[in-house]
């Protein structure tokens, strides 16, 4: 025990040294010692080297003139101008159903609930946007707020259930919109989802895909499982086989070989709609796979337990097994997720327009020849936000649900 | 064992035999418990005592003999085997409580899904339950969060809200601190001073002694002796269970 003599340490008080200050930080990440302080430097240097190039090519270089004239096109592909107001109607009502949602569920208004009302105002910043298009996004965030509002103000027992026939609702009204319905002369007519295309069509397909493909593949999963060897090999087949393949073999599949299969005269399904179902049953494998992995991290003790008490196996699988088993692979998932999102842009190599097909349009166009870098820059732009989204989204939800904690 | 009527008999097993692949674990194991009986399995580890009563609620499938729970034959019935679950709840050496569910809905998951009880009267049952092991102040928290002593006394509780005719235990305290062993024993012990019938496989010599009604001996997957504790403690008959209490005690 050696005491620096004449100053008596106080045991009690967390020594200078070692409290929270900028300069202390700096100095204890980043210029600890010699080579930690060169490695800080080259890094430095590198940052500004990289960033310099992108501002001075983004500031003077780059024409984003592209971009607000083949705006529409990038949001919507080829939906007809004069229906655009069904998509406004569409994102007017997401804006209630989210306000609402959101109170039913989450019941406050705090932290994530203020990123999502100021993105409808951050967009009415973009300084090519119409009158209308910022009224529209007003209208949006009216309606988020409207509905936070209204639903905070309804006697609603089964929150988690309202929200989700809530969320069913609109998804059947989503479609009727989109679609259309009744005469082609009629207010609503009819736009073949061929026509859907940019970001619209991406978010779709994702969407979809996600939603489809998660029950199948968790079917497949326990069907991998299955103590009945039929639906075991089944499940172990078809998992083996799509893994097996790429996607885009299937959505060739899709496009062009599936007539040969079908009977003469068989009502072709839409192209759209094949492109989903090879998605959806590529998708699907995947997270068997991943669920499976859930699945096998739950002890026999678990399992046991549930069979003790005498509960049936679908019992301990709905009540026990999944929700563990699911919980534990939700960063999985979303990975798997995002990497599905992604994976939609191959829908453009047989001739969807989503995303990634407008772009190849745009840039076909004779006017706007050698804008590449800004089209594909905007492109990758509007792919992070989503799937960034989607990633903070899920680590709010393992939040949520402690996972790893309990 | 002849003069007693088979009514009163709640367990029977009879000649019982299990192979682990060609491994023998039980050899015609025989055993009958009275209604309101108290039995403490005892041995050396690897000695079948926990494959035995978990034969009895079919966690572990018998090869040959018989086993009749409550009137009811043991067989491949799928019927059969979760009417015998429903009636004989288990404590694992382990606890296996669901760690996604509140200590609350560990307990009235059962009854609600099995039973079909209204969720209100579960979680009535659940907290009188609560209350009996000691620790109603625990119901909306997760197994995590509680002690070892905690979770095996949820787990009790949640085996008690099936109301069992029997319960079985396996190796209810081996996995506890030294100091939970005692709030653990102290619950058994309560359970069987209201007239449970327990099958017990434990290393706690004093709690056999104690509470048990019979002691069962068993080495080598065979059932070597069965007596009264005071038998058992002062006048065991055979070689290896002699060997096995100078080891133990």
């Amino acid at each position: 025990m050696t005491t620096v003599a004449g100053t008596p340490s106080d045991r009690s008080v967390l020594p200078i040294t070692e409290r929270y200050t900028v300069l202390g930080w700096v100095r204890r990440n980043l210029f600890s010692d010699l080579f930690n302080s060169l490695l800080t430097l080259v890094a430095l240097a590198f940052i500004v080297f990289i960033a310099r190039l992108l501002l001075r090519w983004a500031f003077f270089t780059a024409e984003w003139g592209v971009i607000p004239a083949n705006f529409n096109l990038i949001m919507r592909g080829q939906y007809p101008a004069t229906e655009a107001w069904r998509l406004w109607l569409v994102i007017h009502l997401l804006g209630g159903v989210v306000g609402i949602t959101w109170r039913l569920i989450s019941g406050q208004f705090s932290g994530a609930a203020r990123i999502l009302i100021a993105i409808p105002f951050v967009l009415m910043l973009i300084p090519f946007f119409s009158m209308g298009t910022r009224l529209n996004l007003l209208i949006a965030a009216a309606a988020a707020g409207a509905g936070f509002y209204i639903a905070g103000h309804m006697p609603i027992q089964r929150r988690g259930r309202a929200a989700a026939y809530l969320l069913l609702a609109y998804l059947v009204v989503m479609l009727i919109l989109l679609r259309g319905i009744g005469a082609e002369e009629g207010p609503m007519p009819p736009v073949q989802p061929i026509l859907w295309g940019g970001l619209l069509l991406s978010l779709l397909l994702a969407f979809f895909g996600i939603t489809l493909s998660f029950p199948l593949g968790v079917l497949l999963a326990l069907g991998r499982q299955s103590k009945l060897p039929a639906i075991r090999v089944i499940s172990v087949i078809y998992i083996e086989f799509i893994r097996g393949v790429p996607l885009i073999s299937l959505l060739f599949m899709g496009q062009v070989m599936l007539q040969l299969f079908l009977p003469d005269g068989f009502p072709l399904v839409d192209r759209v709609l094949r492109a989903l179902v090879a998605i959806t049953l590529f998708s699907a494998a995947y997270t068997a796979e991943n669920v499976r992995g859930g699945l096998q991290s739950i002890s026999r003790g678990q399992y046991e337990a549930a069979q003790a008490l005498g509960l049936s196996t679908y019992q301990s699988t709905m009540h026990i097994i999944l929700p563990q088993a699911l919980r534990a692979v939700i960063p999985v998932l979303v990975g798997q997720f995002i990497s599905l999102f992604k994976d939609t842009t191959l829908v453009a190599l047989v001739g969807i327009f989503d995303l990634l097909g407008i772009a190849r349009t745009i840039l076909a166009n004779p006017d706007w020849l050698g804008t590449q870098q800004e089209v594909y820059a905007i492109i990758a732009v509007l792919f992070w936000i989503f799937s960034y989204s989607m990633s903070y989204a899920s680590r709010r939800i393992e939040q949520r649900l402690g996972v790893g904690e309990r | 064992m002849s003069e007693n009527s088979t009514a009163e008999e709640i367990i029977i097993c009879q000649d019982v035999c299990k192979w682990f692949g060609d491994f023998q674990a039980l050899k015609d194991c025989s055993l009958r418990v009275k209604a309101q009986e108290v039995v403490v399995i005892i041995g050396p580890s690897g000695s079948g005592k926990s494959t035995f009563i978990r034969c009895i609620n079919r966690l572990e499938e018998h090869q040959a003999g018989d086993i009749i729970v409550d009137g009811i034959p043991l067989t491949r019935d799928v019927r059969n085997i979760e009417q015998i679950r429903s009636e004989a709840g288990m404590v694992f050496q382990q606890f296996n409580l669901f760690p996604h569910l509140t200590v609350m809905e560990n307990i009235t998951l059962a009854p609600i899904q099995v039973r079909k009880m209204k969720k209100e009267e579960a979680q009535e049952t659940a907290m009188g339950l609560l209350n009996r092991v000691g620790i109603p102040e625990q119901a909306d928290k997760y197994p995590g969060q509680l002690s070892g002593g905690q979770q095996q006394r949820v787990a009790i509780a949640r085996s008690l809200a099936m109301s069992p005719k029997i319960m079985l235990f396996d190796e209810p305290t081996s996995a506890l601190d030294p100091e939970m062993i005692k709030e653990v024993l102290d619950v058994m012990q309560e359970l069987a001073e209201t007239g449970m019938t327990m099958l017990v496989v434990t290393h706690e010599m004093g709690f056999a002694r104690e509470v048990a009604d019979r002691i069962v001996f068993m080495d080598g997957g065979e059932i070597m002796e069965v007596g009264t504790p005071e038998h058992f403690f002062t006048n065991a008959q055979h070689e290896r269970t002699k060997l096995f209490l100078s080891q133990i005690l």
